[in-house]
């Protein structure tokens, strides 16, 4: 799938300085090695890839950088603050947002307050006045309801705002799932998966919107994708693991062209 | 036909959020509020007041407290009537010590001791989760019954135990008949819902849910599950405890620890449940049903001709009560809200069937 | 366990064990009568694992927290000597067994069938609406009396390490023999699901639901099985508790005290159950005697709670509980 037949050329974009860098990062989970010294950094603007093939790791890298995960070893570098390990809360505050492959959903909410809910860091009103919703707690309310709205235009999805996030189609959710990532307004924004489940419409529609999240704000991006044909249009630069460990870093056309990637997909057992 | 929006455009976002969008719900609302404040007071007999619709509202605040906690913030609790007793001594002891208080301010303190225990018992519960949690939040039960039984200090000394509230007055002006006192606990009943109402659609209520639903994922939005549950722990207890004191002060003049032991815990949350997880009308409906389903089951036996002993009556309550909980589980798990949010759907289609 | 687990579990044993021993060493309790004291809780935590054995079985193979477990303990024990003045011992047994089987087979089939897919909160509520159906049920068709069990246990105390104390240990026989029928019901129990083909199938569900059907287990079948088991293991609760205390409805609350044991134990373990019934009938015990005056009496109320509260603070899945992970 060639997404530059559907979609006008992209314009090259201003790639700037590394933003967001992990050095020899260490994962076990008891004596499974998820990840083995894996470095490599991502610069601000662009839209960076990490692929291998299945349990090689990715996910577990996109936890690692947003905190959900603590590395045994290793260090990440965010916007020039350097930490043995990230803190959810604290990577958030700091403009990380992400999306999950299971979608984690707010089941029981509708559309239009689960992306509400991803502005909660920007909301500060307390709880009394949220109580008696007069001033500040109203205005705000209101305000942040208009940012909220112009994201659901974005993606597309007003005719749902009010509908239970439970009740919709998959590809709908995943729209949902991205929304509450924006509504954060990140500087870098993780995506595990967007497009998994879809089929090539959707697809198309999911790449439209990520090129313009980082073209009109300037979002980094960083993604696990599978499949190859979006990789290889979206992005920059690629990341590529296997079994843990990075076997590939560059532009797509090099990656594409290593011995390394080719055999880890294909299976050939290669010596670590 | 009569419960259409169409015509009915919004063009704010203030407009969209209101309480009641729908004119049609705006129009029923104001029309019973003007039956419940103006008209019911001078139609219904004092046994209505002082049976059903006291005793119903002051539950029904519990309910709502608890609805809270458990339906939209997901942490289950089993100590609901150890924190209405806290709110019924607190507010016993300062009507008793520091005489000439407002009454007002009495229950608002009261609400502000039953506050501090729930906070208190709430913090285990950052680390224990589900069942575990309900277990725990006996452990609140179990230990306030005891304190208030053994530790002399809360009851004033009394020898036998038991309680009595001092008269009830407002400004000067005595609350001694049903009348009044219905429209008491109806003015309370009332801010707080609409208290609650606000809190539930604003940051503060999308944080308890989102802790709800998936709190792995609310913490990496930003949201600290720390503070969405003890905030529903505070405001949840807050709403018991000030329905604890009125239980007490109102409905029962004087009481004992056995009025809020761990059958009433029960009973709020069998009102949760019926009533509907998540939903403020639900702890409503679910309050009336509980409020009421015992005073039918009494009747019923004399309507039918039937004689039944006391006990055998209490005994088919039991039944009937189980029964219907496990009826309503399998065929509405979402509640009586659920049902009446159903029936709404319907009156928009009708004459339509679909 | 990792590192701090173990540190943490073992400070909360020495912790216990200091707790436990101290009113000898602060107090002025002298060995023998902190034995009886002991012994007396011991045993007493025995009969709570009873009524915990039920509901871990329940929770291990079908993941249903099941408060109505007191409330079969109770039923059993009524219906069962309510049989007892018609029928001669053995045969009221099996009557009741069958009674308790049946029962097992009717949740299934009423409650537990319908809401199969529900979350675990939807599960608990709909046991809390069995057990008040049970309550009521069983006083309904028995009576709300107090009915003396009489199933031949031994009722007088006796005296034993005579030699050893001045004036011996006094030990409630009773007590000593409802140990003994636990412990051999524990191991039968073990046993079943260790050596058999059934209790082989039944550790399966309780691992993966899924998994065990995708190999031909068949889930409902299972479910009655277990529920049966624990109809079981409530009727000798029933006997047990029933003898001692009288057949009453005060039973039905006996067993809220089995949660905290459970709690302790952690929801999924056999050994659990019997070490945290261990724990926390001893802990009870001690404390009411030794601390309860302290405090005006009435400790017992709140203790087992408590203590288990404490405990989950430190280890939220409990002794031998499985970790709960959140997946993303």
């Amino acid at each position: 799938m060639n997404l530059r037949d559907a979609e006008p050329q992209v314009a090259a974009r201003k790639v700037g300085e590394p933003i967001l860098a992990v050095e020899n990062v260490s994962l076990a989970f008891g004596g499974v090695k998820a990840l083995s010294e894996v470095s490599f950094e991502v610069r601000e603007h662009e839209v960076r890839a990490i692929i291998g093939p299945n349990g090689a790791g990715k996910s577990s890298m996109l936890n690692v950088i947003n905190g959900v995960y603590r590395p045994q070893h290793g260090r990440i570098t965010f916007r020039g603050e350097t930490r043995g390990h990230m803190d959810p809360r604290h990577s958030a505050e700091r403009g990380i947002a992400r999306t999950f492959q299971s979608l984690a959903l707010f089941k029981g909410m509708s559309v239009l307050d689960n992306i509400l809910a991803g502005r909660s860091l920007l909301m500060k009103s307390n709880i009394f006045l949220q109580a008696l919703r007069v001033g500040p707690a109203l205005r705000e309310e209101i305000e942040h309801r208009k940012r909220v709205e112009e994201i659901i235009d974005f993606l597309e999805i007003p005719h749902a705002r009010k509908t239970p996030v439970g009740r919709l189609p998959y590809g709908l959710q995943k729209r949902v799932d991205l929304g509450r990532a924006l509504a954060a307004e990140p500087r870098v924004l993780l995506l595990d998966e967007p497009m998994a489940g879809m089929n090539v419409e959707e697809k198309q529609d999911m790449s439209r919107f990520i090129l313009d999240v980082n073209d009109e704000f300037g979002t980094t991006i960083v993604l696990i994708e599978h499949d190859m044909g979006v990789v290889m249009d979206l992005s920059d630069r690629v990341v590529v693991l296997d079994y843990g460990r990075k076997i590939a870093d560059g532009t797509p056309a090099e990656v594409r062209a290593s011995q390394a990637v080719i055999d880890a997909y294909l299976g050939v057992k290669h010596e670590a | 036909m009569i419960y259409r929006e169409t015509g009915q455009f919004k063009t704010t976002y203030a407009s969209d959020q209101q309480l009641f969008p729908i004119l049609q719900d705006r129009v029923f609302v104001i029309a019973f509020l003007v039956f419940a404040f103006g008209v019911m007071p001078f139609i219904a007999s004092e046994y209505m007041f002082r049976a059903i619709l006291v005793p119903f509202l002051i539950l029904s605040l519990a309910a709502l407290g608890l609805n809270i906690l458990v339906g939209y913030c997901g942490q289950v609790s089993l100590g609901t009537g150890g924190f209405m007793a806290v709110g019924a001594y607190a507010a016993y002891n300062f009507a008793v010590r520091v005489p000439d208080l407002n009454l007002l301010v009495v229950f608002i303190l009261a609400g502000a001791c039953a506050t501090l225990v729930g906070v208190l018992f709430g913090v285990p519960s950052l680390r224990i989760k589900g069942f575990y949690l309900a277990v725990a939040t006996l452990a609140a039960q179990f230990f306030i019954d005891w304190l208030f039984a053994r530790v002399k200090w809360f009851t004033n000394d009394s020898s036998s135990g038991s309680v009595s509230a001092p008269p009830l007055a407002m400004f000067g002006h005595p609350i001694e008949s049903p009348a009044q006192k219905y429209l008491f606990v109806l003015a309370i009943v009332v801010v707080f819902a609409l208290i609650a109402r606000n809190l539930t659609r604003g940051a503060v209520g999308r944080a308890w849910m989102a802790t709800r639903d998936m709190d792995v994922a609310a913490e990496v939005i930003g949201i600290r599950p720390l503070t969405a549950k003890l905030s529903a722990f505070a405001v949840s207890s807050f709403f018991v405890g000030v329905s604890g004191a009125l239980w007490a002060f109102v409905y029962l003049g004087s009481w004992e620890p056995l009025a809020f032991d761990v059958n009433r815990s029960f009973q709020l949350l069998f009102m949760v449940i019926i009533g509907g997880l998540g939903s403020i009308l639900g702890s409503f409906l679910g309050a009336a049903f509980i409020v009421i389903l015992p005073l039918a089951l009494n009747q019923l036996p004399t309507k039918l001709g039937i004689g039944l002993s006391t006990a055998m009556i209490s005994h088919i309550e039991l039944m009937v009560f189980g029964s219907l909980i496990v009826f309503f589980l399998i065929v509405e798990p979402r509640g009586l809200a659920r049902l009446w949010a159903i029936a709404k759907e319907k009156l928009r289609l009708w004459p339509f069937p679909h | 366990m990792t590192a701090t687990a173990r540190n943490l579990t073992f400070a909360f044993f020495a912790l216990l064990v200091a707790g436990a021993v101290s009113p000898m060493v602060i107090g002025s309790a002298r060995f023998p009568q902190w034995l009886e004291v002991a012994l007396g809780g011991l045993l007493t935590g025995v009969l709570y694992s009873l009524v915990a054995l039920g509901l871990v079985l329940i929770f291990k193979a079908s993941g249903v927290f099941n408060f109505a477990q007191g409330a079969m303990v109770l039923f059993a024990a009524l219906t069962l000597v309510r049989l007892m003045e018609k029928m001669p011992l053995a045969v009221a047994l099996a009557a009741t067994l069958a009674i308790m089987f049946a029962l097992a087979w009717l949740i299934e089939r009423l409650v537990l069938r319908p809401l199969v897919n529900q979350e675990g909160i939807v599960l608990f509520m709909a046991t809390l609406g069995v057990a008040n159906f049970l309550d009521g049920f069983g006083q309904a068709v028995w009576g709300s009396q107090i009915y003396t069990l009489n199933v031949g246990m031994p009722k007088e105390p006796k005296i034993i390490l005579q030699g050893t104390f001045e004036g011996g240990v006094l030990v409630d026989m009773e007590d000593l023999v409802a140990a003994g029928i636990a412990a051999a019901l524990v191991a039968a129990l073990m046993l079943f699901f260790q050596k058999t083909a059934t209790g082989r199938a039944l550790r399966a569900v309780a691992d993966d639901h899924q998994a065990a059907q995708s190999v031909g287990i068949p889930l409902n079948r299972m479910w009655v099985i277990v529920w049966s088991v624990a109809g079981l293991v409530a009727l000798v609760a029933g006997v047990v508790w029933g003898s001692k205390l009288g057949v009453q409805f005060s039973l039905s609350q006996v067993a809220l005290k089995a949660l905290p044991v459970v709690m302790l134990g952690g929801f999924t373990s056999i050994p659990g159950a019997i070490v945290g019934g261990l724990i926390i009938g001893l802990g009870e015990k001690i404390s009411e005697v030794y601390l309860g005056p302290a405090f005006g009496g009435g400790i017992e109320n709140w203790f087992a709670y408590v203590l288990a509260l404490v405990f989950l603070l430190f280890r939220p899945e409990g002794l031998f509980g499985e970790k709960i992970i959140d997946r993303v």
